[in-house]
């Protein structure tokens, strides 16, 4: 436990892409072009020039060995929360990308539920201009509603075309079924999804942690699961009516996956998402009443952990998203019902998901890398990253084999409100490029 | 024996020897409480803080005189009094008055876990005098050796736990030790009421009190908040007490003659009938008396004492 945190935030942690660089002896992997070979890549001015075996002799110009690691298309987090407007003590778009860059992120997509919230053009241009010119690419998440307050829509077209990749109220459900039908319905002009966060709070007012055997034993409020299930059901009925895109944030009970598994046998234009910590944790890390174990959705059974493997699996959850919500000490280190919700993800996201999905066999390295950086570029309509010739170059490389312990102080991240600290993960980020940038990770 | 532990956060994994090295060692206090001389110099030099962030008459008290008997210096902080109002956080507070070198600290707090947070943050030994809908360990204590001094014995008798159970830390505490020393518990309430997943524990689940009586040994009453039916919980008291409530008429269908406890405050009327509270098969106020042994020995043990004690 420490009472401060010493964040090294500086811009010269980027480096510039070199004029010339190869990157030697990866295993390359694009899952959209179907590449998944052994070779190297030539960037030449941040774009991709050669693909391929490059004899290293005849080559002038940086040269990065990367025997044992992966390269893909950059990574997305399509959930992630950048405290900046509001509590830039907690996060800064800045802190974040840095954050992002760290933990093997090329792009994340912000949340509206800033102070005040992204529901306004001037938001989104402030954001825009925040993020400039920086190697992560920052796309924001437009409110559903002004204020986030579920009454009246926010001016969505604008919104979009300013910038705003799908809209969402996340953090909060839109209670009224009404208010969600019009939001789908307006929202289909654009074709941009509509992201849930889905909890029917007239249900888990004084709620804590997940409703069952642990919130019984510790006396905490309960937040059942059908909370998250008569939601995601009645989004979906809404999703096929009007035949709008829906897309559900953080899915964290068993039954909620087989709805969506359902919807989308029928056709119903549904995708999903879910978070490292609901595939890889479940409420029994709550017994430690550490607050770095309370988040909304809440941690849930190991049934339900086994559910979300299973859509993961099968294709039926698309996305692996952070949720990355920075809390400052001061706010989490409290009596558990006084903490807020959230944990940070950004830099533990690629550790987490290949010690849980690769190493366990769940999952490929192919079916992961769809996850992160496929899917949600499709879902959100933005190009997919290529390694292919006459590209900007836009990778992730990470080291599958790598151990290493999660510690506080690697963080890049302005919070440290991880119930990662102190794991033994497999699987390390190790690089990033980006618009002209590269970034070595200090994990 | 000693007590190999440096807090006591709840009935959970609290061991069978334990449990028998504390109400061994309370009944021991017991004696002592008899004495024309009730005070021992055990915690002579040490200083505790009953640090009370809900309001607590009994429990607060009884830790209070615990420690006035064993000789104890003694800080009492009540939330009302004291800087939380004035927005300090939990792990200020007890920092600043552990800067004051205490050596023990009783907890009372409506959060589940705060006096787990506190065991992170001060070197003293916690003790959880009742931390939300969690845990109350010494009631449970003082519970248990109430019946084992009635009865004689824990294990194999049958213990009901009647009302509230979905917010009873008394009751999760009593389901843990009684469980572990071996006694039948059973608990009834309104469905509402009865928390989910709450077989895992061990305990028998029953929605109607009449066919809980004539199994029973003991009757431990729980208080039934008043604010639960705004929450919507149960529709009327009216109702709860004619379905729930322990009335003399009810006891007749007793096989056995009933041990009645209940973990105070009472409402008459509601949950106990004032009749049956003030009958012969009460033991509620004996629960008290022993209230202060139990603790007492809690305490003495931490600080580091063995069981036999002059």
């Amino acid at each position: 436990m420490k009472l401060t945190k010493t964040v090294i935030i500086s811009r010269k942690a980027y480096q510039s892409v070199p004029r010339r660089l190869l990157l030697k002896n990866a295993r390359i992997i694009d899952p959209s072009r179907d590449v998944d070979m052994r070779g190297d890549i030539v960037i030449q001015d941040g774009v991709i020039t050669q693909v391929g075996q490059v004899n290293e002799a005849a080559f002038e110009g940086r040269i990065i060995d990367l025997t044992g690691k992966v390269v893909s298309p950059g990574w997305m987090d399509m959930h992630t929360h950048l405290r900046e407007p509001g509590r830039e003590d907690e996060e800064t778009i800045e802190s974040g990308m840095l954050a992002a860059a760290n933990g093997g992120f090329t792009t994340v997509c912000c949340m509206p539920n800033t102070q005040p919230p992204i529901d306004t053009q001037e938001i989104i241009q402030y954001i825009k201009d925040r993020s400039r010119n920086a190697l992560v690419d920052v796309h924001p998440i437009a409110a559903i509603t002004k204020g986030r307050e579920g009454k009246e829509l926010t001016e969505i077209l604008e919104l979009v075309e300013q910038g705003a990749v799908a809209i969402s109220d996340d953090g909060s459900p839109v209670m009224s079924a009404e208010m969600m039908r019009r939001a789908l319905e307006y929202s289909r002009m654009v074709d941009v999804p509509v992201i849930g966060h889905e909890e029917d709070i007239t249900m888990t007012e004084g709620g804590d942690i997940n409703e069952g055997y642990t919130s019984t034993c510790l006396g905490l409020g309960g937040i059942p699961t059908v909370a998250e299930d008569i939601m995601v059901a009645r989004d979906i009925m809404l999703a096929e009516y009007t035949g709008a895109r829906f897309h559900v944030a953080h899915l964290s009970s068993g039954k909620s996956v087989e709805l969506v598994r359902q919807a989308k046998a029928k056709g119903i234009r549904v995708t999903a998402e879910a978070t490292p910590h609901h595939f890889s944790l479940t409420e029994e890390a709550v017994r430690s009443f550490d607050t770095n174990t309370k988040m909304n959705p809440p941690l849930r059974t190991e049934a339900d952990r086994r559910a979300l493997l299973e859509g993961l699996k099968d294709g039926t959850i698309e996305v692996i998203a952070t949720d990355h919500a920075p809390h400052s000490w001061e706010e989490k280190e409290a009596e558990y019902q006084r903490a807020p919700f959230g944990i940070i993800g950004l830099e533990t996201a690629l550790g987490v998901s290949l010690t849980h999905l690769y190493h366990t066999g769940v999952l490929t390295l192919v079916q992961i890398i769809e996850k992160f950086a496929v899917n949600p570029y499709r879902i959100l309509n933005l190009p997919i990253p290529g390694i292919q010739p006459d590209v900007p170059a836009n990778l992730t490389v990470f080291d599958p084999e790598a151990e290493w312990q999660v510690k506080e102080e690697r963080f890049l991240s302005k919070s440290s409100n991880s119930p990662f600290i102190g794991h033994r993960l497999k699987g390390k980020p190790f690089l990033v490029i980006n618009n002209h940038q590269l970034f070595f990770s200090t994990l | 024996m000693r007590l190999d532990r440096k807090h006591l956060l709840g009935m959970d994994g609290v061991t069978r020897e334990e449990i028998t090295t504390i109400l061994n060692t309370a009944r021991s206090f017991r004696e002592i409480l008899e004495r024309p001389i009730k005070r021992v110099p055990t915690l002579q030099g040490k200083t505790v803080v009953n640090l009370f962030f809900e309001p607590s008459t009994r429990t607060r008290i009884s830790f209070e005189l615990a420690e006035k008997r064993l000789s104890a210096d003694i800080i009492n902080f009540t939330a009302a009094a004291s800087s939380v109002k004035k927005g300090e956080t939990l792990i200020d507070t007890v920092r600043n008055i552990e800067a004051m070198k205490i050596d023990m600290v009783v907890v009372r707090h409506s959060s589940p876990g705060a006096p787990h947070l506190l065991t992170r943050v001060v070197d003293a030994n916690v003790i959880n005098a009742g931390d939300g809908g969690h845990e109350h360990p010494t009631q449970a204590l003082l519970d248990m050796m109430t019946i084992r001094e009635k009865l004689g014995r824990l294990q194999d008798i049958t213990v009901a736990l009647v009302g509230d159970i979905s917010h009873s830390r008394v009751a999760m505490s009593n389901i843990y030790g009684l469980r572990t020393m071996g006694a039948r518990v059973l608990v009834c309430g309104p469905s509402t009421l009865i928390p989910k997943d709450i077989e895992r524990l061990g305990v028998e689940v029953y929605y109607n009190v009449d066919e809980v009586i004539p199994q029973a040994d003991v009757l431990n009453i729980l208080r039934l908040q008043l604010e639960r039916q705004r929450q919507g919980l149960f529709p009327s008291l009216r109702e709860y007490h004619n379905y729930f409530g322990i009335t003399r008429e009810r006891l007749e269908k007793a096989t056995r003659t009933l041990l009645i406890m209940h973990p105070g405050p009472m409402n008459r009327g509601v949950e106990i009938s004032s009749d049956v509270a003030d009958s012969e098969h009460s033991v509620i106020l004996e629960q008290v008396t022993y209230g202060v042994a139990v603790r007492m020995a809690v305490l003495y043990l931490l600080a580091g004492g063995k069981s036999e004690i002059n």
